[in-house]
């Protein structure tokens, strides 16, 4: 029922004082963990990001950071130098062909051997489809608690990990321990956490741990892998620069006036939910608690009221700009820079205004 | 399944379906309930008055389990321009009684609770089921339903309309006509959520004591009608509602009515702070006696909204809704024990047992005051000069009390002349008698 | 055939409101949906079974209430439903849920047969999580396909599946045995509106309720708050940012110098960025 994130009334409050007694055998679990997303030679960045956030808890709890690196033979070398170089000081490493690309069974099997054998406090996953898929099996498998999709991740003084996470169709957040049950797992959004800052050259341990997985064993098999196309994907969780509109632009042709903007600065362009709903954006493009969180240095905010589920997912970007007709727009609240205006006016405005000054540098010879 | 027959099928899950329906499966007939909200009651938005009589008569312990919000302990009724209001307060002690006349309530979880009762009587109900037209036989008797789901017609001895006001089966099949505008009204409608401890500060009450008010005058801007605000546990229900006519004749929209309903000096105060959750608009049949259309025929009754069952004065809907549904229902269980076929000479009975009861008393009582009520006067001039009096009177300002009356009753003289002022008051009095 | 779909009933989030000081929910008037995810996951399944005949079964964990729910699934054309209710499940987590879950559906089979397939939701509206299903999976030992985007086949004689997944940033083509559990990916089909038969047959269903006795689970300690490793320790709202929005002036002026006075404004506050732009060394 997941009452969890639906009733924190008055019993569990009493719960969540219960003091932590951890059984005997648990005591021995200690140490903080990331498991790196490494698909077709790439880490999800998401990864980085948890690195980044896992490095801070472990700093608090003074233990190890550890990194999980799964992979085919000889396919792990590049991920596991960059989970140094983000922080981490011991990898993990499984090297096996069964582990080629993501599949449930030999992930799980491999997870769960790893943490029986090594015995991490924290496990920490991306709150991706990989992570999701993989974190409600290990954590079954384990019989230990799973926080989803978490905002925020800290320690208290207890050394618990205490995990954040919207709740309630995201009008509220709600701080979730895990009781007397190791390992603490989480998963966490991407662009929710900042990356951390990559220091090149830095190392530390690896652990390398065999497993047999012979493939016959193996029932689900991939019989092919189809990447999106490149053409109309977007990625807004990555995008330095993106600009959005909300109901506020009327009608489907002026949502056109975002694409232009975005297109003029080189930036990915999406919308708030009912925009989706309304089908002037496809639902990859939805900004907000549902859709994508975003970290980009520039959001540009046409239209959009900022409705909390939507701020949610816009609230790490480094600068916001709200184009809004009513100065009382809760946007205006979380925004760094308002206009109070017509967003179909100001939009072409704008656009003019940055083509004209891009186009000034571009001219330009080297500037500066 | 096409041999399938029920011995009535009931369209509409309102108060007056459901009743009916309720009636109807606890004498162990085999009905079929039609509703084509997703759920009894998701359409029915509107906080309201439950008259507790007309309930207690079906469900006696309907205390127990059904949501209510609030019983009423106080009645405002306010008399308002545009920045005051004169008003009577009533509020009685006795009315914390252990069985409470009359509760606020969430239409949507009351129809909802009520439902869950009349399908435990043995009803078999389903939702999101349109009703597009009534199947009649060679000699025009009606014998079933077709809905908007594939599939065959399904058959019934008897169909009960209790599809509301704005219901269309009733008008498609030519048995009662499209109520014209000038007996309907619209009422718009919100819901403002405040914290329980809020509403019971403002409103000075205690527990689940409740207090209502019922509002005219200037707030219509001359249109028939009048506006309302009913406390909940934890919302506050408010809306105005105008005939239709009106509307069209004076280019005022419902939603910019509730607006500066809302704003008036005197109501916004209680909804500071509030949240707004739903919004809301339905129409109400007021058209009172003179506007019941035919009520049976062979193979068909109608009940509640659909009939114009509304007492417009008193604000009361649901529970002639609720009578009319039970009456319906007594009257097929009373052929189907004497194996008497539902012909329209025998489900005439239905129209007596409703004479006999005040459903049809009360509406006869006011058979003229809708016209009466038809009076622009009564909602701009009277409301106005009421307020000039109460001021001149409460103003203590060296004037000596007998001028202030002179210029009191000089006000409205002067304003609706002696033959208009005498003109409205036996109009009242005569639609009132 | 046989396929158990596994639904929950939720508040309809849209319409959740918070106190706005006590910062609690407050509930009244909420009501209640089939989380629309399910939805896709049973039409998949009512679609399975009229290609390859047998019988859906719906199940849920929850209030009494929860019989609307599956009260509408049989509308839909499912052929049985279950719904396991008993004060011990109350405030259950994702492993306690999947815990009783997965004793519910060891009766349905040993009442109506093993199921072939086992569908759940992507994920629910309230908990969010997407964990009971790959919890269940886990707990009955299935193998798991999430995300899915499409059925591309299934073989009852082969006892083979294939389906699409969605992966990042791609599709994987996964190809599995049966019995396994799926749960299918939002947009992927309209769940089907059912004949005034279905309709009629669904209303008559009568809806099998269990006890967490009669599911067969003995050991009450694994159930509801006591099973639930996870606990919510605090609830609260967001904080508000500081400050709010500098306004740029706009009175009077027209929408280039608005503009342009936007832009220097940026250019303050993100010298870099600006830098970057002007480069054109943005990264996306
Ligand atoms: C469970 C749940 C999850 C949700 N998830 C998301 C999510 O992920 N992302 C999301 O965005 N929403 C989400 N929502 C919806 C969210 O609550 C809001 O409804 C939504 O963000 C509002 O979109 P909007 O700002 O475009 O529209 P509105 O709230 O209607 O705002 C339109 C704004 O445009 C302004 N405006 C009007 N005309 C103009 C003009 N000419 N020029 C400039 N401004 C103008 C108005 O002043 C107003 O502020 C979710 C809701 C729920 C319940
Ligand atoms: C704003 C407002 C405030 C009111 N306040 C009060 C009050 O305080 N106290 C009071 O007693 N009364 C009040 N009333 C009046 C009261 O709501 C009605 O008198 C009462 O609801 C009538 O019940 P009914 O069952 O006849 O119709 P309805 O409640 O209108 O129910 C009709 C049902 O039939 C369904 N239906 C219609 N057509 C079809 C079809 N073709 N197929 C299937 N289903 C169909 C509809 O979806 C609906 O559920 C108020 C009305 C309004 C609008
Ligand atoms: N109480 C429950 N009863 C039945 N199925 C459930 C229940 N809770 C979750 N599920 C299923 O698990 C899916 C994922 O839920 P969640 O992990 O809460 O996001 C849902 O879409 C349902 O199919």
């Amino acid at each position: 029922m997941n009452e969890k994130a639906k009733a924190p009334a008055a019993e569990p409050k009493s719960r969540a004082n219960q003091k932590k007694e951890l059984p005997e055998h648990l005591k021995s679990y200690k140490h903080v963990w990331v498991m790196l997303e490494l698909e077709r030679g790439v880490v999800h960045p998401v990864s980085w990001e948890l690195l980044g956030e896992g490095r801070k808890l472990a700093d608090q709890l003074k233990v190890d950071l550890g990194a999980v690196v799964l992979g085919p033979p000889g396919g792990t070398d590049a991920s596991v130098a960059d989970a140094f170089a983000y922080g981490a000081d011991v990898c993990y490493v499984v090297e096996n062909p069964a582990l080629v690309d993501y599949r449930n069974e030999p992930y799980t099997a491999v997870m769960t051997e790893l943490v029986h054998k090594y015995q991490p406090e924290i496990l920490l996953l991306g709150a991706t489809n990989l992570g999701r898929d993989l974190a409600g099996s290990v954590a079954t498998t384990l019989l230990t608690g799973l926080t989803a999709d978490c905002t925020e991740l800290a320690v208290d003084a207890d050394g618990s990990l205490a995990a954040t996470r919207p709740t309630f169709g995201g009008s509220l957040l709600c701080t979730i321990y895990t009781l007397n049950y190791r390992p603490q797992m989480a998963t966490m959004r991407p662009r929710v956490a900042p990356m951390p800052l990559y220091q090149a050259g830095r190392t530390g341990r690896i652990v390398r741990h065999d497993v047999s997985l012979p493939e016959d064993d193996i029932i689900t098999k991939i019989l092919a892998f189809l990447p999106d196309g490149s053409t109309d994907k977007a990625n807004l969780p990555y995008a330095d620069i993106v600009v959005a509109g909300g109901l506020g632009m009327q009608n489907a042709d002026n949502y056109l006036l975002v694409r232009q903007l975005a297109d003029v600065l080189g930036g990915e362009w999406g919308g708030s939910r009912p925009l989706v709903q309304k089908g002037w954006i496809s639902s990859d493009r939805q900004i907000g608690q549902t859709g994508k969180t975003i970290r980009p240095r520039l959001y540009i905010a046409a239209g959009i009221s900022g409705a909390i589920q939507h701020r949610v997912g816009v609230e790490g970007a480094d600068l916001i700009v709200a184009i809004n007709t009513d100065k009382n727009a809760p946007i205006f609240d979380f925004a760094h820079v308002g206009i109070v205006a017509d967003a179909a006016l100001a939009l072409p405005a704008l656009t003019e205004a940055f083509r004209k000054r891009l186009s000034a540098a571009a001219t330009r010879p080297a500037a500066e | 399944m096409a041999q399938e027959k029920f011995d009535a099928i009931v369209v509409g899950a309102g108060p007056s379906g459901n009743a009916c329906a309720f009636s109807l499966a606890t004498r162990g007939l085999k009905v079929l309930q039609l509703e084509r909200g997703e759920y009894p009651g998701s359409k029915n938005v509107q906080g309201a008055i439950l008259y507790a009589d007309a309930l207690e008569g079906l469900v006696g312990d309907f205390r127990e389990d059904a949501p209510l919000e609030r019983h009423i302990i106080e009645q405002r009724i306010w008399m308002m321009d545009d920045r005051s209001f004169c008003g009577a307060h009533y509020r009685s002690e006795d009315f914390n009684e252990d069985r409470p006349n009359r509760y606020t309530i969430i239409r949507a979880q009351f129809d909802k609770w009520f439902s869950r009762r009349v399908v435990q009587a043995g009803a078999l109900l389903l939702c999101e089921t349109t009703v597009v037209e009534l199947i009649r036989d060679a000699d025009g008797k009606v014998i079933g339903v077709r809905t908007d789901r594939d599939g065959d017609p399904i058959y019934a001895d008897v169909v009960v309309l209790a599809e509301g006001v704005s219901g269309l089966v009733g008008a498609r099949a030519g048995l009662r006509a499209v109520p014209p505008p000038d007996t309907v009204a619209l009422a718009v409608k919100e819901m403002h959520f405040l914290p329980r401890e809020t509403i019971e500060a403002r409103f000075n009450l205690q527990g689940d004591e409740g207090v209502v008010i019922e509002a005219a005058g200037t707030i219509t801007k001359g249109m028939t009608g009048t506006g309302f605000l009913y406390t909940n546990k934890e919302s506050i229900s408010i809306g105005i509602g105008c005939l239709i006519s009106d509307f069209a004749d004076q280019g005022q929209t419902p939603y910019g009515l509730l607006e500066s309903f809302k704003a008036h000096p005197s109501i916004k105060p209680l909804l500071a702070g509030s949240e707004v959750k739903e919004y809301a608009a339905h129409m109400i049949p007021e058209g009172g006696y003179k506007a019941i259309p035919q009520l049976f025929g062979d193979g068909w009754l109608i009940v509640g909204d659909a009939g114009q069952f509304v007492n417009a004065v008193h604000r009361e809907g649901s529970n002639l809704a609720m009578t009319t549904g039970r009456l319906a229902a007594e009257t097929i269980a009373d052929l189907k024990s004497r194996h008497a076929p539902p012909t329209a000479a025998n489900l005439a009975s239905y129209k007596a047992r409703l004479d006999d009861s005040f459903v049809m008393k009360d509406l006869k009582k006011y058979k003229n005051l809708p016209g009466t009520l038809h009076n622009k006067h009564l909602f701009t001039t009277y409301p106005q000069l009421l307020s000039k009096a109460a001021q001149t009177w409460f103003r203590v300002d060296g004037l000596d009390k007998k001028s202030k009356e002179n210029a009191i009753v000089k006000s409205f003289f002067q304003t609706r002349r002696l033959k208009g002022l005498i003109g409205d008051v036996l109009g009242m009095a005569r639609a009132w008698r | 055939m046989h396929i158990v779909v596994c639904v929950k009933q939720v508040p309809d989030s849209a319409q959740i409101r918070v106190h706005p000081v006590t910062n609690t929910i407050m509930r009244q008037g909420v009501p209640t949906i089939i989380n629309p995810y399910d939805l896709f996951s049973l039409e998949e399944a009512l679609r399975l079974r009229d290609r390859h005949g047998g019988e859906v079964t719906v199940v849920t964990m929850g209030p009494p209430m929860a019989d609307t729910a599956l009260r509408k699934c049989l509308t839909f054309g499912a052929d049985r439903a279950v719904l396991l209710t008993d004060r011990f499940f109350a405030g259950s987590d994702t492993l306690a849920t999947s815990y009783a879950l997965s004793f519910l559906i060891k009766k349905v089979s040993e009442n109506w047969g093993a199921p072939d397939l086992i569908f759940c939701g992507k994920q629910t509206i309230d908990g969010d999580t997407a964990q009971v299903g790959p919890g269940v999976a886990k707990r009955l030992n299935l193998l798991q396909l999430t995300y899915v985007s499409k059925i591309e086949s299934f073989d009852m004689e082969a006892r083979e599946i294939t389906v699409d997944r969605r992966a990042e940033g791609g599709i994987q083509v996964l190809k599995t045995k049966l019995p396994c559990l799926i749960t299918m990916l939002e947009g992927t089909n309209d769940i089907r509106r059912g004949s005034i038969e279905d309709a009629l047959r669904g209303a008559r269903t009568e809806i099998i309720t269990w006890n967490a006795a009669q599911a067969g689970i003995t050991d009450l300690t694994l159930c509801g708050l006591r099973g639930s490793p996870t606990i919510v320790k605090k609830v609260f709202a967001p904080k508000p940012r500081d400050e709010k929005a500098f306004q740029i002036e706009v009175e009077g002026k027209s929408m280039s110098d608005i503009s342009d006075a936007l832009i220097a404004e940026i250019g303050k506050r993100q010298p870099v960025l600006e830098r970057d732009m002007l480069k054109g060394a943005m990264s996306y």
